[in-house]
């Protein structure tokens, strides 16, 4: 039983491991996160705080320049496109070394072969590792890799290419996601050999800048710069991600200088923190939308008249204000206003309790209706109280008539039932994944959304946003956006609440550190002053 | 029986007496009393609706900070609704879930205690492991999966403290009837040919009171108690009913920022449990003469 | 004894089986889909959802489900956790130290207060010394244990900034897991402070866990104290002129005790629901903490397997109490 646990901490390099990160000179850079990671490995996950916890170690062929959607080079130096855009021809970077740790010692660094493993690990059935951990690669599936994905040939040690089924402009974007990180083949192997095949995601070997040396569940994960590290050498000797859960007692510890920067603050707090000459809020709006959807194939809101009521009868300022308290912009699109193709001349539907009062009547309910109003149980990054949003609207509606009674369930049972359609009116919303508005789009209100929570399907806008989704020219799909924006106004299937703001406190001494638009986090540039 | 009605009065009167003496019970007494007061007349005493929010006062301080206003003696929580009033329309809820939670508990449990000791056997042996595997696990641990199962909601967790409690009211009942059937008058009564229901409830059972009274009273404080931390993690009572627990659970985020959203509803159990232990251990003194110093 | 003790053990097995029954039973009752629950926004295409479901064996029906999950805990395996895919007894392994860290600080900061204050409430029985002791233990005994955590924290770390906010240690000290026992392992530490840290971490979670143990042990030693003050020999004792201090803590605490130490083996239970309130206030890196976590993602494996740990520790802790007990009081002995 000893010896099992030992395990869990990862005696990189042994002895030197032993180091303390605290002996002179070395500098430590501590972060407060939210919660622990699932494992170390990215492909099995689709959360973000197992992405920033395998960050520091792995990495992916391309990746988005530090603090930018922009796709570079990574471990992949260069790349060639074919004309009709379905052949993707990696170039691999040379001298880039593997990490080791106690059990395992790479005698070859990174190479096709590599590559080739890592993804028909989550491709192929016949793999060996496809079945290890439980397998189950969500992201994989989800950016529809298993359709587009035709082959994968090792044209030589240093070359990889890439056929697809069909041409797929995000697919370099999708490249550098994290699923779509490379795992030593020599590392897997072994460990098959050795019969522990699941340490290969306990126990990481990555090619990043950071190698891991501890983690402690629930409490702590320490990493060390990685000697070995192709790129620019990392500003801190060690980083240490101390697992907090609790936003205020993260706040705490940052004023208490025990961390240097502090994931996902209360709202409540923000005043507190601004107020701190200390302390530096950094923030950046997120890439995301909190909404309130009408279910169209349920009474009444099958009625225009009834979802525009409802949009009149909310009073989003007071949400804004008491929920999001200044961490959120009112939102009236479906995209956020950072997003090309935002339709600005939209206006949204005023806060005005007679005229939704008006529009009941016209529908014959002046007597008002009862309804179910949903609410997540989870605190989301587009919404951060569900319940306490259900409780300020659950008010203003009863003022004009609809008496809605507030519904909570397990967070999977509740996005299986809002899928299934057993709602009236539920809380959702949705983080975009790479930056195109058809993220948006297609995956909330099409005709074919699974996960479409309002069940809406307009003809209008769905040959809009399908139109677009075809062509190429920017400018063009933009319009048609544009356009399709206005029938979703008019239409109301959605009461948009907010897109929140992501804040991101640190100590004022920190400096290198740039947000991420997609709101992970990257340490490697970051020190101290 | 006449005998008994006869001592009756002075019987109250002794036990009156021996319970008064326990001043930590009068005062439980009295706080209990207030309690039923305020939950009754809630309507009445409550300054404001306690779902009303008013969205000019999120947050405002108790009257004696800086910023407080008489309107809203202890403040206002984060969407503008009265402490004070909540917490009073709170007690109503808590008493509630105190009395009902005691009563099914009570009920089920004796009922399964007598019939374990009056079937003996296989019944007495299934009954009585029951209770055995329920006592295994944690109580807290059990309910929240029990909360969980149901959905979370007031009813829901009152059931399932009900259910983790059943195994005191269970053991305690078979064992004082247990000790009861020896006895010479259970012996006379069976031979003079009463039914077993009867045996079982008209003379058994009320010689079996004492303890389970006083069980009764100190389940009644556990109740609030468990209801209260179920309340907290999430799972009792949802928002914006006013329940205690409840309201620290929504309270947890402003803890730097506004301590009043978060002690006032603390405090309120505190009280009440406290004043329900006092009163139960008075009860317990005076009930049973033996343990009494 | 003997027959005793064989008596003891025949009564685990039904008990443990019955165990493994209800915590599969209520926990497959649990609505909710541990796939579903890690899927966050994104859709999962029925096909994959159903492939998935069945790879973890939830498509079988109930009862087959339950005789494999009996048949695999028999030989030892509870599975592997949903969301980790680390198996549930490492992860078991590797947080309950923290646990039984925590619950034997506390247990000590209860008796080391609770007994002092018991005796001390027995022989000044009827004062005010007592009244006030026993007040406070009453209390004690009323406090929502999740609400005092969070107004010790306001209080001590907040506004005093007296003692750390949450977790074990510092995160600026490296501390290698040898025992799992902070308390232990920090001196092996190459910082001198780590120790101190580590006891300063403990301060606070370890005096919210003790309260309702300190209270519950307060009041029993007050009354088996009081009981023994009564019997002969004390008064005996007394007679013969030793020094009363000495009569009490010799002779009477010793056998007042006896009632003490069982009090302690029942209050194991009670002990585990207070960890996991008091761990998810201060973010102890525990197995109460980790059983929340688990209900919240619909960690099935590590929920039952967790849940049945627990039950057998604790049905382990009662056995050994009626054992001791058995040794302490030979009249039970039957």
């Amino acid at each position: 039983m000893i010896r099992r646990h030992f395990t869990r901490s990862v005696l990189v390099a042994g002895a030197l491991a032993m180091v303390s990160p605290l002996a002179a000179n070395a500098k430590t850079f501590v972060y407060c996160s939210e919660g622990s990671p699932e494992n170390f490995n990215p492909m099995l996950n689709t959360t973000g705080t197992t992405f920033d916890a395998n960050r520091p170690i792995y990495q992916q062929l391309v990746g988005f320049k530090y603090g930018s959607t922009e796709v570079v080079p990574n471990l992949a130096e260069k790349w060639e496109i074919s004309a009709d855009g379905t052949v993707f021809t990696f170039h691999l970077r040379h001298n880039v070394k593997w990490q080791s740790n106690k059990q395992f010692k790479p005698t070859r660094g990174f190479d096709a072969d590599d590559v080739i493993f890592s993804f028909e690990r989550q491709w192929k059935d016949s793999n060996p590792y496809h079945k290890v951990s439980g397998g189950g690669y969500d992201y994989f599936a989800d950016m529809d890799m298993p359709k587009l994905l035709k082959s994968i040939e090792k044209l030589d040690a240093y070359t990889v290419r890439f056929t697809l089924n069909q041409p797929n402009a995000p697919f370099l974007a999708d490249m550098a996601m994290d699923f779509a990180t490379i795992q030593s083949k020599e590392y897997a192997d072994a460990l098959m050999k050795a019969g522990k095949p699941e340490q290969l995601d306990q126990e990481p070997i990555g090619t990043g800048p950071f190698e891991l040396v501890q983690y402690v569940k629930d409490a702590t994960i320490r990493y060390r710069a990685f000697p070995g590290y192709w790129g620019p050498k990392p500003k801190v000797d060690a980083l240490v991600f101390a697992i907090t859960k609790d936003p205020a007692i993260r706040l705490a510890k940052l004023r208490a200088n025990e961390c240097q920067m502090a994931i996902e603050p209360n709202p409540a707090d923000l005043p507190t923190i601004r107020a701190d000459k200390n302390l530096h809020l950094m923030s950046q709006p997120g890439l995301n939308i909190g909404y309130l959807a009408m279910n169209v194939t349920k009474k009444p809101f099958d009625d225009v008249r009834v979802r525009q009521a409802v949009s009149m009868a909310i009073d989003k300022a007071a949400i804004l204000k008491a929920v999001y308290q200044g961490a959120g912009q009112p939102a009236k699109n479906l995209i956020p206003p950072t997003m090309w193709s935002y339709n600005d001349k939209i206006k949204d539907y005023p806060y005005d309790p007679a005229a939704a009062k008006k529009l009941l009547a016209e529908a014959g309910l002046a007597g008002g209706f009862d309804t179910d109003l949903w609410a997540m149980p989870v605190t989301r990054p587009y919404n951060p109280d569900a319940k306490r949003v259900g409780e300020l609207m659950q008010a203003d509606l009863a003022k004009v008539g609809i008496r809605a009674k507030i519904v909570s369930y397990e967070w999977g049972d509740y996005r299986k039932r809002v899928r299934a359609g057993d709602h009236q009116m539920a809380q959702l919303g949705w983080t975009g994944d790479n930056g195109d508005p058809d993220n948006f789009f297609v995956p909330l209100a099409s005709c074919s959304a699974q996960g479409g929570s309002p069940h809406w399907c307009n003809k209008e806008y769905d040959d809009l946003i399908t139109k677009a989704a075809k062509i190429t020219d920017q400018a063009a799909r933009a319009k048609l956006y544009e356009q399709a924006q206005v029938v979703m106004h008019r239409e109301a299937p959605f009461f948009f609440i907010a897109h929140s703001v992501v804040f991101l406190p640190m100590r004022a001494n920190v400096t290198g550190y740039k947000m991420s638009p997609f709101g992970g986090h990257r340490f490697d540039f970051v020190d101290l002053k | 029986m006449s005998a008994a009605s006869i001592a009756q009065p002075s019987r109250a009167a002794l036990f009156w007496r021996s319970f008064a003496e326990n001043r930590g019970a009068v005062a439980g007494l009295v706080v209990m009393g207030i309690l039923i007061v305020l939950a009754v007349l809630a309507d009445v005493l409550a300054l404001h609706s306690p779902i009303e929010q008013f969205r000019t006062h999120f947050l405002s301080p108790p009257v004696w900070e800086e910023g407080g206003s008489w309107a809203f003696p202890l403040g206002t929580d984060d969407v503008g609704r009265d402490i004070l009033s909540r917490l009073i329309h709170g007690a109503r809820l808590s008493l509630v879930i105190g009395f009902s939670v005691v009563t099914l508990s009570l009920t089920v449990g004796t009922v399964l205690g007598l019939t374990a000791a009056f079937a003996g056997g296989v019944v007495d042996v299934a009954i009585m492991r029951i209770m055995d595997i329920i006592l295994v696990f944690p109580s807290l641990l059990l309910a929240i999966v029990i909360v969980a199962i149901m959905g979370p909601g007031m009813f829901n967790a009152m059931l399932a403290v009900a259910i983790v409690t059943l195994p005191g009211y269970t053991r305690l009942s078979r064992a004082s009837a247990m000790s009861e059937l020896a006895r010479d008058y259970v012996t006379a009564t069976r031979a003079a040919g009463a039914s077993t229901r009867r045996l079982m409830f008209d003379t058994v059972l009320p010689n079996c009171l004492a303890p389970l009274i006083v069980q009764a009273s100190l389940g009644f404080s556990a109740a609030i108690l468990d209801a209260a931390a179920l309340g907290f993690l999430g799972l009792g009572a949802q928002a914006p009913t006013p329940e205690w627990g409840t309201m620290l659970a929504g309270a947890l985020q402003y803890y730097q920022r506004a301590w009043w959203v978060l002690a006032f509803p603390g405090f309120a159990i505190l009280f009440t449990v406290l004043a329900f232990n006092l009163f139960g251990d008075g009860l317990r003194d005076a009930l049973d003469p033996k343990l009494k110093r | 004894m003997l027959r005793f003790l064989l008596r003891r053990f025949a009564l685990i097995i039904p008990t443990f089986v019955g165990v493994t029954l209800l915590s599969f039973v209520l926990i497959h009752l649990v609505p909710g889909d541990p796939i579903e629950a890690r899927m966050g926004e994104h859709s999962i295409a029925p096909e994959r959802l159903a492939e998935l479901r069945h790879q973890f064996g939830y498509d079988q029906p109930l009862w087959r489900q339950f005789l494999r999950y009996e048949g695999e805990v028999f030989r030892g395996d509870l599975g592997q956790s949903v969301v980790t895919r680390e198996t549930v007894w490492h992860e078991f392994v590797t947080l309950f130290p923290a646990t039984l860290e925590l619950s034997v600080c506390a247990m000590t900061f209860a008796i080391l207060i609770g007994v002092p204050m018991g005796v001390a409430a027995a022989v000044r029985r009827g004062t005010a010394t007592d009244y006030s002791l026993m007040g406070t233990a009453v209390t004690g005994a009323s406090m929502p244990i999740f609400w005092w955590g969070l107004m010790m924290i306001l209080v001590f770390s907040v506004s005093l900034g007296w003692t750390p906010v949450s977790g074990r240690i510092s995160d600026t000290f490296y501390v290698e897991p040898w025992s799992g026992f902070m308390l232990i392992d920090c001196h092996f530490s190459d910082d001198a402070g780590a120790c101190r840290s580590a006891v300063s971490h403990l301060i606070l979670p370890t005096i919210v866990l003790g309260t309702i143990p300190l209270a519950t042990i307060a009041r029993i030693t007050r009354s088996s104290m009081l009981d023994v003050l009564h019997e002969d020999y004390i008064r005996t004792a007394q007679a013969k002129g030793l020094a009363a201090i000495r009569v009490v803590v010799v002779h009477a605490l010793r056998n007042a005790l006896i009632p003490v130490v069982t009090v302690l083996g029942l209050q194991v239970g009670a002990l585990m629901g207070g960890a996991i309130l008091t761990e998810t206030i201060f973010s102890w890196p525990g197995v109460g903490h980790w059983l929340i976590d688990s209900i919240q993602r619909r960690d099935y494996p590590v929920l039952q397997g967790g849940t049945l740990l627990i039950a057998v520790l604790v049905i382990g802790v009662n056995l050994g109490v009626d054992v001791l007990y058995g040794v302490l009081n030979p009249r039970i002995r039957r």
